[in-house]
């Protein structure tokens, strides 16, 4: 969906509006990040496994030619047909291409947050295709005519209340109704009828192997594979850093996957497709839409390393309590702050400045992306280049000119604090942003520079 | 230029400087008992494990435990007398009736509770995802330590294979676990001491 850009900070003030509701979506993935944290813990290995994916990833980003040429050759000579797509706008044609050549206009599709990046479903829907999105929480939000709010949990920011009103409204189902059990056979009924009846079936790619020239998808509700083992055509939409070299690499990945995301062993199913059943066609789509940009920023090419397990999130103070859609990206959180400005900066200029820069996103991260330092670089960056509103640019200059003059440096803090002691209205009061949900803190008597003097001198 | 030498060329520019390979990809994991670890993962995301000594106490079983379904499929030649429908059908459509399919699986992970399967063993692949209800039957010794020791036993694959762990799932109201999404609402594992 294309809307207009609202800041992060703006959209974030709105959702930050009902208290309790801001409460219990901090606490709902502080929960999904402890069980992360236990599941974790039962692998005496972790940190190993953690250091070994991250190995294997920065071989993958210096050999990324060769094993996507690999793959390619392999996928070819198992009968899957290879489409190569530069950017957002050509995936979308070779999807609708496709569909046309076989006369099929209503596809199913499991989570793919690659097609949410090229904002596929609504291109398609222009062209008189219907995407029917197969995940429940992927589906509800389809619903609600809203892109999802998290990369693993889509609809992690409804109550089952806003669930059961669109159930009713949509569905059928009795009016008032909230019972998750209730709601989820709604859904299944509704889908399976989708499943049955649809020729064409999109997936996304969990990681796709340069040996075997096959590739993985891992979902919990067999969505996936309900899709595309009924359809006569599979397609399978891949971002190209999603190759991996070997087979036998998949046990470092599959073990860390699941356990990152949602604290589960392994998710439910992970299908290996290698070749097409018979009778059936599958079409691999490789994007690049600025990947290969991301590749050669030193700085920031450490972000095509994520599995998308959404870790990151789960564990940000800013995403837990400014909820997903305030990030206006495919992919929010952490990771989307720093893959966003490469597709665009001017109108993901505010992304990297939504974190707190505590690093928790680094620690948790089961592929050892320098997450917090990537939004640190961001910055400085997207300041340089102009991309930041004048105001923050302003403030930053100013603080470039105290920071740099001691003298004026003591003078001022001379004053604030003298200024904050006798009449305190001036800092607590709403044109100061710091004072927002906070107390201002008590000024000291002198400054620490003062007392270090006076102490040594005596 | 094509896009695929489009994207293949900016790659070569731009990808960093050559980074070898980890030297080790793969550990241990070390369970005193590698079914008892098997039964608990699995015995934790609802899934129940029977231990039957042949095939004959199989059948027996598999009578037991669906007495009163219609629409039984089966992989396995020794409970063929128990099946009433046929997989013979080329269409997977047809497979929308089935209420409880009892296949031959190849191994499982006690690290995870994950079960192999492949279309070595299948007639359609839609098959464990599209019944109402699944069970597996594995051989009591085929069941190793982790992930790692999986890949090791699948350098071989065929066209399609899965790992499945437990019934279909979703939390996505609310974080409410429901068993039973789109794939099968039930699983069971049959671990058979002889073939």
């Amino acid at each position: 969906m294309s809307k207009a850009i609202i800041e992060h900070s703006v959209a974030s003030e709105t959702f930050n509006k009902d208290e309790p509701y801001v409460d219990w979506h901090d606490e709902t993935l502080w929960f999904v990040r402890q069980k992360r944290d236990k599941s974790s813990k039962l692998l005496p290995e972790w940190e190993q496994l953690r250091e070994t994916a991250s190995g294997i990833k920065n071989y993958v980003l210096s050999h990324m030619d060769e094993l996507l040429i690999a793959f390619e050759q392999k996928a070819k000579e198992n009968g899957i047909h290879i489409h190569w797509a530069a950017d957002a706008a050509e995936h979308n044609e070779i999807v609708l291409n496709l569909l046309k050549q076989n006369n099929i206009d209503k596809m199913v599709k499991s989570k793919s947050m690659l097609t949410e990046e090229c904002h596929m479903n609504e291109f398609l829907s222009k062209s008189g295709i219907e995407v029917i999105d197969t995940d429940l929480g992927e589906r509800i939000v389809q619903l609600r005519n809203e892109p999802p709010s998290h990369i693993v949990l889509p609809a992690i920011h409804l109550k089952k209340k806003d669930i059961g009103d669109l159930f009713h409204e949509h569905l059928g189902t009795e009016a008032g109704a909230t019972d998750p059990q209730y709601l989820t056979e709604a859904a299944r009924q509704h889908l399976r009828d989708k499943f049955l009846t649809r020729r064409a079936a999109l997936t996304g790619v969990n990681f796709a192997i340069a040996e075997t020239g096959g590739f993985v998808v891992s979902t919990n509700e067999g969505n996936a594979d309900m899709g595309a083992h009924l359809a006569d055509i599979h397609i399978a939409s891949m971002g190209f850093e999603k190759i991996i070299p070997k087979q036998k690499d998949l046990a470092v990945f599959l073990r860390l996957l699941a356990r990152s995301a949602t604290g589960q062993p392994i998710t439910t199913y992970s299908s290996h497709f290698k070749k097409p059943r018979e009778g059936q066609e599958m079409h691999i789509i490789i994007v690049d839409n600025g990947r290969t940009t991301q590749l050669g920023r030193a700085d920031f090419r450490n972000s095509l390393k994520c599995i998308r397990c959404g870790a990151c999130m789960n564990t940000c103070p800013v995403y837990r309590r400014s909820g997903g859609h305030s990030y206006h990206n495919a992919v929010a959180g952490p990771i989307g702050s720093i893959l966003a400005p490469n597709l665009d900066m001017t109108k993901n200029a505010d992304l990297p400045f939504a974190s707190t820069l505590c690093g928790s996103c680094s620690n948790v991260c089961p592929v050892k992306i320098d997450i917090h330092d990537q939004l640190y670089k961001w910055r400085q960056v997207l300041v340089k280049g102009g991309h930041v509103p004048q105001a923050k640019e302003l403030g930053i200059k100013a603080m470039s000119v105290v920071l740099s003059q001691p003298r004026f440096y003591q003078w001022s803090g001379r004053l604030g604090r003298s200024l904050m002691r006798t009449i305190p209205f001036v800092v607590n009061n709403g044109m100061n942003p710091w004072f927002k949900q906070r107390e201002m803190p008590e000024p000291p008597k002198e400054s620490f520079r003062d007392w270090y003097i006076r102490n040594r001198k005596e | 230029m094509t896009s695929r030498e489009k994207i293949l060329q900016q790659i070569k520019l731009n990808k960093p400087a050559e980074t070898p390979f980890p030297e080790t990809t793969r550990f241990d994991s070390l369970y005193e008992n590698t079914e008892e670890k098997f039964i608990e993962t699995l015995t934790a995301i609802y899934t129940e494990v029977i231990v039957v000594k042949d095939l004959a106490e199989l059948a027996r079983k598999a009578d037991e435990l669906y007495a009163s379904v219609a629409n039984r499929a089966t992989t396995i030649p020794a409970l063929s007398n128990w099946a009433d429908f046929s997989l013979n059908n080329p269409d997977p459509h047809a497979l929308e009736l089935i209420e409880i399919a009892i296949l031959q699986a190849e191994f499982g992970v006690a690290e995870n509770g994950a079960i192999w399967i492949s279309d070595a063993h299948l007639p359609h692949r839609a098959l464990p995802f599209i019944t109402q209800n699944l069970a597996f039957v594995i051989p009591r010794k085929a069941i190793v330590n982790n992930m790692h020791d999986a890949y090791e036993r699948l350098t071989e694959t065929t066209g399609w294979g899965c790992f499945i762990s437990g019934p279909s799932k979703t939390a996505d109201i609310e974080q409410s676990l429901v068993i039973g999404a789109h794939g099968a609402r039930s699983l069971v594992i049959f671990l058979l001491e002889e073939a």
